[in-house]
C-alpha cells in the first residue's frame, strides 16, 4: 500500500478546526496506516513540501503571506480540502472585513496600545494585511470544501476515510455553515 | 365587483397529474399532493411576494423559471420542479443570499435554527458561489424585547406582511433600493420609537434568519414559531 502525502497547514483560522482533527481520538490510529504526514502544525517541518497529495487548509486568507502559501499550497498538491468555515467562507476572520483594515490596525496598534513609541504599524517580518479577507477558493482553485466552526471531529474522519478510499459521500449530510 | 369564477384545472407537476382551483398557486397545490418545492419568502397564511426566488420551476413553453409561490395555475401547464439546471439556478440564488450581507453563522444568535442556513443543507451548497459583498448596517436593539439585525436580512418580507397581513398593525416596511434595502419601523425610527408596534413578536417568530430575533434567549433556546400564523387564522375562523 503506497501511503498519501498528507499536509495540513492553518492560515488565519483560530486551531479550533485542528484541534477537531484531534478530536478523532482513537480513529487516528485507525488512519495513520494510510498516510504520511508530511507537513503540519503537529509536526516540525519547516518548508511546505513538493507533491503532496492531500492538503487540508483551516483558516481564511488574510494576509499577503497567506496569499502567497494558498499558492504555494495550490502548485504543490494534488488535491486541497478547505476545512471549517473560516477557510470555505472567511467566517470570524472575514468578520473585519465590515470596518476594513485600517480601521482594524488603528484599534490593535495605538488604541489599544500601551507601549508604540513610534507610532507605526510594524512593517517587518509581520506579514501585511490584505484589504479584504477573502475564503481559499477566492485565491486558488479548492477540490473540496468541508464547512462548520469548526467542522466536527466525524465530519472530518468520515470525508478523511472517502478521500482516502476514493469515494463520494455528501458533506452536507456531516456539517453545515456554523454549527 | 363581479367575481370570477373558481374553476377546478388540470394540468401536470413531474408528470403527475393534478388538479386544483383557478385561484391557487403551483406550489399551493404542489404542496397539496406532497410534491416538494423549496421556499424561503413563502408562509402559508401570508400573501405571496416571489421575493426570494427559491421556489423557481420549470413551466413547459416558458423560456425563463418562474417563482412556483406566484404562479397561478392553468389549465394543461406541465410544471418541472427539479433539473440540473433548476438545481443549478437555486444553488447559484442561495449564494447570493449568502454574499449580499454578512451571514456568519458561526457567531449568529439562531445558529442551527435558521431556514437559509437549513437551505444550504437541503440544497447541498457547501461553499458560495459568489464573492461575499460585506455590507454593514447599524444594528437596532433599542426595543426592549427584540432586536433588528438588519445584516442578517434576506429581504424576505415575511416580517413586513405579518405585522400588516396579521397584527393589522403595519409597523414595517422596506426603505432604499438593491443591496442598501433594509426594513425599517415606521419612518426608519428607532424599534422602541415605533407608535404603530404593539410589541407582539410576530414578525420575530417569523423570520426566517437572524434578523429578528428576542433579546436574553440563549441559541438552544431560539425557536422560531412560523405555525402561529395558520393558528391565529385558525383560531379567528372560530370567532367569526
Ligand atoms: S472555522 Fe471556527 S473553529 Fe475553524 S478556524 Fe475558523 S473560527 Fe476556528
Ligand atoms: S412586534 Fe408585532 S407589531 Fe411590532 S413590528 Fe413586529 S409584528 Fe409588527
Ligand atoms: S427581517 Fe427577517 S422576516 Fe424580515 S425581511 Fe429580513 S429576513 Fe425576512
Ligand atoms: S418562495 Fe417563491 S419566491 Fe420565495
Amino acid at each position: 500500500m503506497t501511503k498519501i502525502r498528507l499536509a495540513t497547514i492553518w492560515l488565519d483560522g483560530c486551531s479550533g478546526c485542528h484541534m477537531s482533527f484531534l478530536d478523532m481520538d482513537e480513529r487516528l490510529i485507525e488512519l495513520a496506516p494510510y498516510f504520511d504526514l508530511v507537513y503540519s502544525p503537529y509536526v516540525d517541518a519547516k518548508e511546505f513540501p513538493k507533491e503532496v497529495d492531500l492538503s487540508i487548509v483551516e483558516g481564511a486568507v488574510s494576509s499577503d503571506h497567506d496569499l502567497e502559501m494558498i499558492k504555494k499550497i495550490r502548485a504543490n498538491s494534488k488535491t486541497i480540502l478547505a476545512l471549517g468555515d473560516c477557510a470555505v467562507t472567511g467566517n470570524v476572520s472575514a468578520l473585519k472585513n465590515l470596518y476594513g483594515t485600517d480601521a482594524v490596525l488603528q484599534r490593535g496598534y495605538f488604541e489599544l496600545a500601551d507601549i508604540n513609541k513610534n507610532k507605526r504599524y510594524p512593517s517587518q517580518i509581520v506579514p501585511k494585511l490584505l484589504d479584504k479577507v477573502i475564503p481559499l477558493h477566492e485565491a486558488v482553485k479548492i477540490d473540496y470544501f468541508l464547512p462548520g466552526c469548526p467542522t466536527p471531529a466525524d465530519a472530518v474522519y468520515e470525508t478523511i476515510k472517502a478521500l482516502i478510499e476514493g469515494r463520494e459521500i455528501n458533506v452536507n449530510e456531516l456539517t453545515r455553515f456554523g454549527k | 365587483m363581479i367575481k370570477q369564477k373558481v374553476r377546478v384545472k388540470t394540468f401536470k407537476i413531474d408528470d403527475i397529474t393534478v388538479t386544483g382551483q383557478s385561484d391557487q398557486t403551483v406550489l399551493e397545490v404542489a404542496r397539496e399532493h406532497n410534491i416538494y418545492i423549496p421556499t424561503l419568502c413563502y408562509l402559508e397564511g401570508l400573501s405571496c411576494v416571489g421575493s426570494c426566488r427559491m421556489c423557481l420551476v420549470e413551466i413547459k413553453g416558458c423560456r425563463e423559471l418562474a417563482p412556483a409561490c406566484t404562479s397561478k395555475i392553468k389549465e394543461g401547464m406541465e410544471v418541472v420542479t427539479t433539473s440540473p439546471d433548476i438545481q443549478a439556478h437555486r444553488n447559484m440564488i442561495l449564494s447570493m443570499l449568502f454574499s449580499e450581507r454578512t451571514h456568519t453563522c458561526s457567531v449568529c444568535v439562531v445558529n442551527g435554527n435558521c431556514e437559509l442556513q437549513d437551505k444550504t443543507v437541503e440544497l447541498g451548497l457547501e461553499h458560495s458561489l459568489v464573492p461575499y459583498l460585506e455590507q454593514r448596517f447599524e444594528i437596532d436593539a433599542s426595543h426592549k424585547n427584540f432586536v433588528h439585525d438588519p445584516n442578517r436580512c434576506i429581504l424576505c418580507t415575511r416580517c413586513v406582511r405579518v405585522c400588516d397581513e396579521i397584527e393589522g398593525a403595519h409597523a414595517l416596511d422596506l426603505v432604499d433600493r438593491g443591496i442598501n434595502t433594509r426594513i425599517i419601523h415606521d419612518m426608519d425610527e428607532p424599534w422602541a420609537d415605533s407608535q404603530s408596534c404593539t410589541s407582539c413578536g410576530k414578525c420575530v417568530y417569523v423570520c426566517p434568519t437572524g434578523a429578528l430575533y428576542e433579546k436574553d434567549i440563549s441559541t438552544e433556546e431560539k425557536l422560531k414559531k412560523t405555525d402561529i400564523i395558520l393558528n391565529l387564522i385558525k383560531s379567528r375562523k372560530k370567532d367569526d
